[in-house]
């Protein structure tokens, strides 16, 4: 069983971050999930359950691959190293946190699940995990990550949930997680809401952190054995802050370990269009915990804008809020245009097609090849497969072939 | 004022005061406005409206990006009034020119993020200056409350306590221990602008909520119509309509907004 390295107070706060700004109405719920919560962490058989179905079912442990074609056509004489969190069943890391709360569910005797999606990978994953353990489903998507993400749309529906289209406030991320909020408010007595990352009220941030934190503990294990040590650095995307919690927190006591938090830079961080929280964001409160936000001077939240649906998200979670400002964590951020590019190269040197939530990793560590010095070994969190980015990575390219292809069978579908 | 007070008195006018417009009533109405929607000049109207039909109590909302305790009606208001524009200043220029021109007290309401940017000193000395009695704020739970608690007392605000049907005895009597001017109790689960069913557990809850607390009971949550109130009388002291009136207002504009808060004033007798 995982030890955490960091735990909130028992006001559910990491230093000045997160607590739990709540309804009234949810007060109750969340006592018990947190009652519920503390009591299957501090029993080794529930850990050991979860890991037994992330086995069976979920590709567990999952490899660290090295990446030597991709390390050389960068021109360093540094080792270059991911976790291939893509190769969990659904296709991300999403899959961890869900399975381990569809087993809370299970205990909680719970008979629904709700839970938001930006990317639609969440909304995937509880979909699937509803699917397997016989839950009922409804998830709640932004519109315009629903237009964004049409095949993930698809699959969850066929899996068996309801998807309900957001419209309200800018139709993303964050106005699914309100509305999420909202049917948790009236139906709290027969469902649970799986948050899908470190964010929201107290105990999301350290419940999904301690499932996720299954990445870390494996990377640690298997970097110890490749070679003999701990990487020097790890890189992971951060939207919400769930694959990077993963696999920062089992490393966060080393530290010969420098963690690189890598947010979505969109247009570039002076075109204001970004979705960077430690960049152009400041402390406020909002969707039910405190910390760095996208808002303005008056407290109102901001648009964000990332060409990853999964980072596209106002705030960040609490955990690495802390670990920021303790400068445990070094945070960057990287531009579209840079993902864009980076991502072509992995695919072409290393034959993985990485999500593009991902590649803001990789484009991280292209930026920064001139710092790396000889020697040094590199671990990024891999934390998702790119096949649903097909659409929009085909449109950021421009493939001709490809627009033909949507042509013709849109014409097949008419005719 | 002491709000508590005021509230008694216009419930059971004591003897000789004659100064109160109302006869006596058997229940109170307090009535909502979410600030910049979907006009201030609309707003101006609907105050006028309330002032007319000698409403008891206003809550003004300041809007907010993320109103997540709100249902679809209050979202959609929440957002439109932000996207006319509506800042601090706009709001609190409502407020004064409200506090100043009718009889009833006003009430800010909003979300925390608002008092907790403009820092919790200002957040209170700006309803103090502009007119406002006290503060209600849906998501901020009584241990987040730190020193605002202190600095709404050293303004003579009252902060408005929220108490629900699923909270525990224990938490109930918590919240009404810490509650001031009157407690605001939410008749069921879910987000607001959805009926309620005034049944016996609506009762049960407000009996509950009595026992811990002489403070009046404000039921709000999903009332919308006059026999709403009189089915309250004697079971809550003050009934709050929100959603309901906006809704009309959408529906038959100002005509039939009057027409529907002077049912709902007549109501209380």
């Amino acid at each position: 069983m995982p030890t955490q390295p960091i735990t909130p107070d028992s006001s559910g706060y990491y230093g000045d971050y997160g607590g739990m700004f709540i309804p009234e109405i949810l007060r109750t719920t969340f006592d018990e999930l947190i009652a519920a919560f503390y009591k299957a962490k501090a029993d080794p058989e529930f850990w050991q359950s979860y890991v037994e179905v992330m086995q069976n079912y979920s590709c567990r442990p999952t490899p660290v691959t090295p990446l030597e074609n991709f390390a050389k056509s960068l021109g360093g004489k540094f080792q270059i190293f991911c976790k291939r969190e893509d190769l969990n069943h659904t296709g991300a890391h999403k899959a961890n946190n869900v399975m381990g709360q569809g087993l809370l569910v299970q205990r909680m005797g719970k008979q629904r699940v709700i839970a938001e999606t930006g990317a639609g990978q969440h909304g995937v994953a509880t979909a699937t995990m509803a699917a397997k353990m016989g839950l009922e489903c409804t998830i709640y998507m932004g519109s315009v990550d629903v237009e964004r993400q049409r095949p993930n749309v698809f699959w969850m529906e066929q899996l068996g949930a309801t998807v309900i289209s957001v419209t309200e406030g800018t139709a993303t991320l964050k106005d699914a997680i309100n509305a999420a909020m909202r049917d948790w408010a009236e139906s709290m007595e027969t469902t649970h809401y799986v948050l899908g990352t470190t964010c929201g009220p107290h105990p999301f941030p350290e419940m999904v952190a301690w499932f996720q934190s299954i990445i870390g503990q494996e990377s640690r294990e298997q970097m110890l054995k490749i070679n003999g040590k701990l990487p020097d650095r790890i890189y992971a995307c951060v939207g919400g802050g769930s694959n990077a919690s993963g696999i920062f927190l089992p490393f966060l006591d080393d530290n010969t370990v420098e963690l690189v938090g890598v947010e979505a830079g969109g247009h570039g961080l002076e075109s204001g269009e970004h979705a960077a929280r430690f960049y152009g964001g400041t402390v406020g409160v909002a969707q039910g915990y405190k910390t760095y936000f996208f808002q303005d001077d008056e407290g109102q939240m901001m648009h964000t804008h990332s060409i990853a649906a999964g980072l596209d998200y106002i705030g960040v979670s609490p955990i690495l809020s802390h670990l920021h400002d303790q400068k445990r964590i070094r945070f960057t951020a990287a531009t579209d245009a840079a993902v864009i590019s980076a991502t072509k190269l992995l695919i072409r040197t290393e034959g993985i097609i990485p999500a593009l939530e991902s590649g803001h990793a990789f484009a991280a560590v292209v930026e920064e090849v001139p710092q790396i010095p000889d020697g040094t070994q590199v671990l990024i969190n891999l934390s998702g497969r790119g096949d649903k980015d097909i659409f929009n990575i085909a449109e950021a390219i421009g493939d001709e072939k490809w627009q033909e292809f949507l042509k013709a069978k849109v014409m097949n579908q008419r005719n | 004022m002491n709000l508590t007070k005021y509230l008694k008195n216009r419930l059971e006018p004591s003897q000789g005061a004659t100064g109160l417009k109302s006869t006596k009533r058997k229940i109170l109405l307090m009535t909502h406005v979410v600030v910049g929607y979907p006009s201030l000049e609309a707003n101006w109207k609907m105050l006028e409206a309330m002032g007319e039909s000698d409403v008891d109590l206003v809550e003004l909302q300041m809007p907010f990006s993320e109103p997540s305790a709100d249902g679809p009606l209050f979202v959609k208001a929440n957002q439109e009034a932000l996207r006319n524009g509506i800042r601090w200043k706009d709001y609190f220029d409502l407020m004064q020119r409200a506090s100043g021109k009718f009889d009833f007290p006003v009430l800010m309401m909003g979300y925390f993020n608002t008092a907790f940017a403009m820092g919790f000193e200002n957040y209170c000395a700006n309803i103090r200056k502009n007119g406002g009695e006290g503060f209600i704020i849906p998501d901020l739970p009584l241990e987040e409350y730190g020193d605002l608690f202190e600095l709404s007392r050293k303004q003579e605000l009252d902060p408005i306590m929220l108490c629900t049907p699923t909270n525990t005895d224990e938490r109930l009597q918590k919240i009404c221990a810490q509650g001031s001017g009157f407690i605001y109790c939410v008749a069921r689960k879910g987000v607001t602008g959805k009926n309620t069913d005034l049944d016996q557990s609506a009762n049960n809850f407000l009996q509950k909520c009595r026992g811990y607390t002489d403070l009046p009971l404000a039921l709000g949550f999903g009332l919308s119509e006059p026999q709403d109130l009189r089915k309250l009388q004697g079971k809550s002291e003050i009934a709050i309509v929100g959603s309901a009136l906006l809704k009309t207002w959408e529906a038959e504009g100002e005509t039939g907004y009057r027409k529907h808060l002077m049912s709902l004033a007549a109501a209380r007798e």
